[in-house]
């Protein structure tokens, strides 16, 4: 990272009389897949109950550094991770984390809702199965608690045995973000979870992020920056594998500080 | 109307010139023809400065030379000034909604948005200057204008300078606007201070005294908005939001 977008960084966190805990403090991490080198040196705080946008144009690797915060990056052959990357202090690559816990505290939503081929409640009782709930009343709890909680519990309370493919797109991205929070994860990453949803099921699911980064931690992938100015409190930019600045959402758009980031959020890539 | 043809003209550019949406050489901008808007929005911000700039200047000579037609134009070219405050308001509302700006264009857009207010309302000011100079016609001036007419001078300059620094970016003149601020209080004050006396003196002045007092602070007034202007301009090249200009604190006896 960049002095700048550095010091953009600290300004951050001493500025806003909610000071924030930090959840993941990443320092000097670089990812490969294979000679390409994906990351190159990313510097960046994410705080508790924030939403933490990530912008940039396509294979920028806003993706890539997404899916190192809770090691999915792995499940690809032939990639490398070096540098420091703490959740909550605690160095997730070293090699006593269990990984399945760790995803667990870290769920994760991507760009196409992707539901099981089950019915609406076994999407979500699926995950607290496998981590040894077995009780019928305990899991009817949590079903209803992480619909409720994905703002969908109204509209599919009386159908709960119906496929999830019944859904339209919009419910299915709310059913898997309730399938996410049934296993009460910290922290929540968004790959694009909007990019193949219609206007309004787009707005409801960021009101819905509105009201998870009360109790959880979000850090958001877009493609849209109007979406990442109108939700996020801190946005980075990334390009070639490099975050070229990251800062308070208002400022990176109002008065950015890297050229590169100016050219990029005023369409002016030639 | 000629805001209208303007904008007019620009709309047809753009739809007759294909090659300046779809074709555009690589090295360009993706967004030429927000850029060409926000040339013309420039454009038009220029035009309304250079025009309410000339009605205070003419508000001015109709005081000194006491003619009643000079003020007659001023409070007609009011209409004109109106209008171009509503036309920019529409293209920056325009602009806001389909263009959906960010950084530098964001600020450049707000600041048009705001700049014309303070705009029309020198333009105001000269409206009620040349109204006061219809008053001021009737009879010979019994007081000197020396500390008005260099108090005109600054204002004037202050107003023509601002529009300068917003399209020209210039910093360094934004400070000098700022700067000679002082220097139209400084006149006001000692202008008010000798009117005081003189027609504590001499009743007979009274009159014409608080005419010439009532153009003083439309003039002072205007230079704030000349502050006003100068102070969006550090905004748009610094992204920095801040009062220039601090109040002195010896003004309080002011009216």
């Amino acid at each position: 990272m960049s002095p700048t977008a550095q010091a953009a960084g600290n300004a951050a966190t001493l500025d806003g009389a909610t000071k924030q805990r930090t959840k993941y403090r990443v320092r000097d991490l670089n990812f490969y897949y294979g000679k390409h080198h994906a990351l190159k040196s990313i510097d960046i705080d994410v705080y508790e109950h924030e939403i933490t946008a990530l912008i940039g144009p396509s294979g920028c690797g806003k993706s890539s550094f997404l899916r190192t915060l809770n090691r999915m990056n792995e499940v690809l052959a032939d990639t490398r991770c070096t540098g420091s990357l703490l959740l909550d202090d605690e160095e997730i690559y070293d090699r006593r984390v269990d990984v399945v816990e760790l995803r667990k505290r870290v769920g994760m939503v991507f760009q196409k809702p992707n539901p099981f081929p089950k019915s609406i409640y076994e999407n979500i009782a699926y995950g607290p199965r496998i981590h040894g709930v077995r009780r019928r009343t305990e899991l009817d709890e949590i079903v209803e608690r992480s619909l409720r909680g994905a703002a969908l519990w109204e509209e599919v309370k009386d159908v709960l045995k119906k496929s999830a493919f019944d859904l339209s797109g919009g419910q299915q991205q709310r059913l898997c973000i309730a399938r996410a929070l049934a296993v009460e994860p910290e922290v929540v990453l968004m790959d694009e979870p909007c990019s193949a949803l219609d206007p309004i099921s787009t707005f409801r699911i960021e009101e819905l992020m509105e009201e998870l980064k009360q109790r959880y931690t979000i850090v958001l992938v877009t493609h849209n920056m109007y979406q990442a100015s109108r939700v996020s409190q801190r946005t980075g930019f990334f390009l070639m594998g490099e975050l070229v600045e990251v800062g308070a959402t208002e400022d990176l758009f109002e008065r950015p500080k890297d050229k590169r980031t100016d050219d990029y959020i005023r369409g002016r890539f030639g | 109307m000629r805001m209208m043809r303007r904008l007019y003209q620009l709309e047809t550019e753009v739809a007759t010139q294909p090659s300046l949406v779809a074709g555009a050489p690589k090295v360009a901008s993706l967004r030429h023809t927000f850029e060409q808007q926000l040339a013309a929005l420039q454009d038009d911000i220029l035009r309304m400065g250079s025009y309410v700039s000339q009605m205070l200047v003419v508000a001015m000579q109709a005081v000194s030379k006491q003619d009643p037609r000079m003020s007659f134009h001023v409070i007609e070219m009011d209409d004109t000034a109106d209008f171009m405050d509503l036309q920019i308001e529409h293209t920056c509302l325009r602009l806001l909604a389909l263009q959906q700006p960010m950084s530098r264009d964001l600020r450049v857009i707000g600041t048009a948005f705001k700049v014309i207010t303070d705009l029309e309302r020198i333009g105001d000011y000269a409206v009620d200057i040349a109204k006061t100079a219809r008053r001021l016609a009737s009879e010979p001036y019994l007081i000197p204008l020396t500390d008005l007419d260099r108090m005109a001078t600054a204002t004037e300059w202050m107003v023509r300078e601002c529009i300068h620094a917003y399209v020209e970016h210039d910093l360094d003149l934004v400070t000098q606007v700022v700067a000679r601020d002082d220097e139209v209080d400084d006149c006001y004050d000692r202008l008010f201070t000798d009117l005081l006396d003189r027609m504590e003196r001499d009743r007979s002045l009274i009159r014409q005294g608080t005419w010439i007092l009532g153009i003083a602070r439309f003039l002072e007034r205007i230079a704030d908005h000349a502050v006003n202007v100068a102070e969006r301009v550090h905004y748009v090249e610094t992204g920095e939001l801040k009062q220039l200009h601090q109040d002195r604190p010896n003004n309080d006896h002011r009216p």
